[in-house]
């Protein structure tokens, strides 16, 4: 999707990039395609971020942390917080995936394959920790707004699946 | 026509602000640890969507208000919010009930206003719109796993459609500042949702096996103004903290 695509001037690509979600601390905003724009003129930054969900509690120490983080490099700093166009996982980076898995989230499936997983219909979502296919979903909703909760039917372990948001 | 947007965009919030904190009495109440996470998740987004239109009225009002101070300083009268939306939390189908009446109006309600003329209506209406999918399709397989399961839970779940029913026209009663907004391009046009609701109350009334109560007695107020005696007791719930020591903050 080139909506995706942001550019973000190099010298505060590494700022940016320490800062993650806190509630999934592997994820840099920049792989969570939460960073929509970045201005720089000179030391000043204006960065435009948009939330995941309507009510990710998340969102607002990220502004505060792209702030210090951008402070600490010697740059002034605005963050606007801004909805359209509507965040989607279809932004996440390919880098970002891989380090969800890692993490033991597993990455959002296409919209169509997600319905079915998320009414129990298919078996799709891979476990992150043993590979299986044969899960099940527990609930819709899960730890935080953007993730549902699995079981593996194989390794038993419990795992969390980020649902696909379009 | 800016202070209508203002008044419009301000209703839009309170239903979702009620109904958000009705949800949120349910943390750690949840009839299972599932269903409780589920509850107050759909509670956290729509927290989440009010903060969206209560920052948007006070950017427009432009006099020092805050989202807090729309939140948490109006009175009773000053919310617009509907009736169904402040009924109390009483038995697991009674808020499944009223959870699937709210999402069944909610969603076409959004996709109607992503048509809106006004820019930050249609995209805080595109970004709730996804949202609100996920708390319909929740809703609705609980009505349909209650409705058509134990004798016990039929019972219990079509005594809830009935007690939830007259709550209902209100949804579709248009007020005059609807009316202006939906003329203006603003606004949504509620016989089209209505036509939508019609059509998914039927679809999972009838999975679940469940009966439309012949109307009687609909209430109305709400939108105006009039509560029911429950929303007193939500606003003294809500508002205690800024009442008691004003503009503390966490």
């Amino acid at each position: 999707m080139t909506a995706g695509l942001v550019h973000i001037p190099m010298e505060v690509d590494a700022p940016l990039r320490s800062v993650s979600d806190p509630e999934i601390p592997v994820l840099s905003i920049l792989d969570m395609g939460v960073v929509r724009a970045v201005e720089l003129v000179g030391k000043q930054v204006h960065v435009k971020i948009t939330p995941t969900y309507s009510g990710c509690p998340a969102m607002d120490m990220i502004a505060a942390e792209i702030k210090m983080a951008l402070d600490m490099a010697g740059f002034n700093s605005e963050v606007e917080l801004v909805l359209s166009p509507a965040w989607t996982t279809d932004w996440l980076t390919p880098e970002g995936r891989r380090k969800l898995e890692e993490y033991g989230i597993a990455a959002p499936l296409e919209d169509s394959a997600d319905k079915l997983a998320l009414m129990g219909q298919s078996r799709m979502v891979e476990c992150p920790h043993c590979e299986s296919k044969n899960t099940r979903m527990v609930s819709q909703f899960g730890s935080t707004a953007c993730k549902a909760l699995f079981q593996c039917n194989d390794c038993l372990e419990p795992f969390d699946y980020f649902k696909c948001l379009k | 026509m800016q202070e209508k947007i203002q008044q419009y965009a301000l209703m839009l919030g309170d239903s979702p602000l009620i109904l958000g904190h009705r949800l949120s009495e349910l943390c750690g109440h949840g009839p299972s640890l599932e269903t409780d996470m589920a509850l107050t998740n759909i509670s956290l987004d729509l927290l989440g969507q009010v903060r969206h239109y209560f920052q948007y009225v006070a950017k427009l009002k432009g006099d020092g208000t805050t989202e807090d101070d729309l939140a948490f300083l109006r009175y009773e009268p000053d919310y617009h919010n509907l009736l169904l939306t402040e009924q109390p939390n009483t038995d697991f189908a009674f808020i499944i009930g009223r959870q699937f009446l709210f999402d069944a109006y909610h969603l076409p309600l959004l996709e109607q206003l992503m048509e809106s003329r006004d820019e930050q209506l249609a995209a805080i209406a595109t970004k709730s719109i996804k949202e609100v999918r996920y708390h319909l399709r929740f809703s609705s397989e609980w009505v349909k796993r209650l409705g058509a399961g134990t004798e016990e839970s039929h019972r219990r779940m079509q005594k809830a459609i009935n007690a939830l029913w007259h709550f209902t026209p209100e949804l579709f009663e248009e007020t005059e500042l609807e009316r202006a907004m939906k003329e203006a391009g603003f606004g949504a046009d509620l016989e089209k949702v209505k036509v939508q609701y019609d059509q998914t109350i039927q679809e999972v009334m009838q999975a679940a096996n469940l009966q439309l109560p012949a109307e009687t007695h609909p209430q109305f107020g709400g939108k105006k103004g009039i509560h029911s005696e429950q929303l007193g007791f939500i606003l003294a719930d809500l508002q205690y903290m800024q009442r008691a020591y004003p503009n503390m903050t966490w």
